[in-house]
């Protein structure tokens, strides 16, 4: 692997995670409990589809095939996203949402801080673009998870489910492959250990104060690193590719 | 009976400043006396033109995951978004007349309030997202337009504002379409077959012909309304013709023509037996719409029963 065919990589994994998590936010279109939550959810996915946009860019440039983001966002297949698993898994109710976003936005609040100082222009270009929306979706989430934590019984419930049921994905985020231990030596890539110690504190503060239980340790499911995915992003795949690959003539 | 002659000739009183305050052009202000009926009016008008808003947001919402480029995906997420916005603007201008957001939507739900009629059909391809902004859209400036001079002035105020939104919306349908146009003949007729399915009921938006209109008098006297559906629709119709014919698009009205004595188009005949029996609840979508929005109401109260619970618990 070379040092592009790594940064390659990176740029696909952090622009696919943007994309698919994008896709699931802007499901909530006119389906939140209140209007100003539909407004945010989808105005979080418009962020995150302009995150997507600019590292699908990135990449297409490092390919070295001339692709767009559109053709990388619309003309790959499954097996070549590398997307987390939880960016994909379904919205579930409000709260299963809002325990992906805590998770998500939590990690991508440390992530992109030190992403500021990768010795990639372009990567540190975007990250400080992108990290002032990634705090406020990050507060957001951990003010719902105050509220529906600490509301009423039935919302604490709900929280907790979504909290415990998503925890299996987070392991995933942690997880490093070639391309991060090749852009580690030339200080590009993110030091993800770093992350993690910090995540778990915010995580385990927020829910603290919430009054929600941390989820042990157990199973943690891995895969997208190797492109291998749950059954569901073959779905949004098939739904979000549906004009690109029916009309592959056309320009919209 | 002392009493009550007195509070007669306030009333009275009242109202004369009310109209001449009309007369005048003066804005009337949520704190000014105004006739009941004028309240009635404004709560009906100002709350369907807010449930359309929000019920808009259906169709197009319909196309999001399937937007065709992460471009045309910002766009229409960003236009809904506007929308949405839209929704809470004018709910919120609605509720300085003394009415809450709870109650407009109860009343939508019972059938009591209504929203815009062409939300009533689908969104079938991703050429409907063009026709929508442009058409849709481009209907709701017209009618928008004359409504910045209304007497109400949270109204006035309202529509203002949103109109400045609308004409991005109107442009970016129009993009749309005139990319289509210049596409493959696949998108062609995608583009024309949504020109066909949307031109009518567009027409429609600005409601039964002058002759025909209910509520009309009042709504003029005291400057809600400031031009007749008949005016505004042919407004809509002698600039959109143009626009369709500079990308290619026919429009689906062998009747159409233009009037040089009168310096605008002649249409066709609207179908009225459709308009009605559509606003009567028998178009296309209004179940779906209907039972869609009571569907996420009802899920969505458990969410704001715990945000409430919490606000009351932290003394907020
Ligand atoms: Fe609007
Ligand atoms: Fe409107
Ligand atoms: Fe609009």
């Amino acid at each position: 692997m070379t040092e592009q065919q790594a940064l390659y990589k990176y740029c696909l994994r952090l622009g696919d995670n943007a994309l698919i998590q994008s896709y699931r936010l802007s499901e909530w279109c006119s389906n939140a409990p209140i209007l100003e939550e539909d407004l945010a959810l989808t105005n979080f996915a418009l962020d995150m589809t302009g995150r997507a946009q600019a590292l699908l860019s990135y990449a297409g440039k490092l390919d070295g095939n001339n692709k767009t983001d559109d053709d990388l966002a619309y003309k790959r297949g499954e097996r070549d996203f590398y997307n987390l698993l939880i960016t994909e898994q379904p919205n579930g109710g409000f709260a299963h949402t809002i325990a992906r976003l805590l998770y998500t936005s939590t990690f991508e609040y440390f992530f992109y801080t030190e992403l500021l100082h990768s010795a990639d222009a372009t990567l540190a270009a975007i990250a400080a673009k992108t990290i002032k929306e990634i705090k406020y979706h990050k507060a957001h989430a951990t003010d719902w998870v105050l509220r529906l934590g600490d509301g009423t019984e039935e919302s604490h419930y709900r929280m907790q489910q979504g909290i415990d049921s998503l925890w299996m994905f987070t392991g995933e985020m942690f997880e490093t492959g070639e391309a991060d231990a090749l852009l580690r030596d030339k200080n590009i890539a993110v030091d993800l250990g770093a992350v993690k110690s910090k995540w778990q504190a915010s995580i385990a503060a927020v829910l603290a104060e919430a009054t929600l239980a941390l989820p042990k340790d157990e199973y943690m499911q891995t895969g997208s690193l190797q492109g291998v995915h749950t059954e569901y992003l073959g779905h949004i795949l098939t739904e979000m590719q549906y004009l690109q690959r029916a009309y592959p003539e056309a320009i919209w | 009976m002392e009493l009550v002659e007195k509070v007669g000739t306030i009333q009275e009183e009242h109202l004369k400043s009310f109209e001449e305050k009309i007369e005048r052009g003066d804005a009337i202000e949520p704190r000014d006396h105004m006739p009941e009926s004028y309240r009635k009016h404004l709560m009906r008008q100002m709350s369907q033109h807010a449930h359309s808003e929000v019920i808009g947001m259906q169709p197009e919402g319909n196309w999001i995951t399937r937007a065709p480029s992460l471009r045309a995906k910002q766009i229409l997420l960003a236009k809904i978004q506007d929308e949405g916005g839209h929704g809470l603007y004018l709910y919120s201008a609605a509720e300085t007349l003394g009415i809450t957001r709870t109650e407009m939507i109860e009343q939508l739900h019972s059938g009591k309030a209504k929203y815009s009629n062409i939300f009533n059909y689908p969104a079938l391809t991703w050429a409907d997202i063009g026709a929508i902004g442009w058409l849709v859209d481009g209907a709701a400036i017209v009618n928008q337009v004359s409504l910045q001079r209304t007497s109400y002035g949270p109204y006035s105020r309202a529509m203002v504002r949103i109109c400045k939104e609308e004409s991005f919306h109107q442009r970016q349908g129009y993009e749309i379409m005139a990319n289509m146009m210049k596409g493959t003949k696949d998108q062609q007729a995608m583009a024309q077959d949504a020109m066909n399915r949307w031109w009518w009921p567009s027409l429609m938006m600005f409601g039964p012909h002058d002759s025909e209109s209910p509520h009309t008098g009042d709504a003029f006297k005291w400057k809600i309304k400031r031009a007749s559906n008949d005016e505004l629709r042919q407004k809509f119709i002698d600039k959109t013709v143009q626009q369709a014919e500079v990308i290619g698009l026919t429009i689906p009205d062998a009747d159409l023509k233009w009037n040089e004595a009168k310096n605008c188009y002649d249409h066709g005949a609207i179908n009225w037996e459709e308009f009605h029996r559509v606003i009567a609840g028998n178009g296309p979508c209004n179940k779906q719409r209907m039972a869609h929005h009571k569907k996420v109401h009802a899920e969505g109260a458990w969410v704001r029963e715990a945000a409430e619970a919490y606000r009351l618990k932290k003394g907020q």
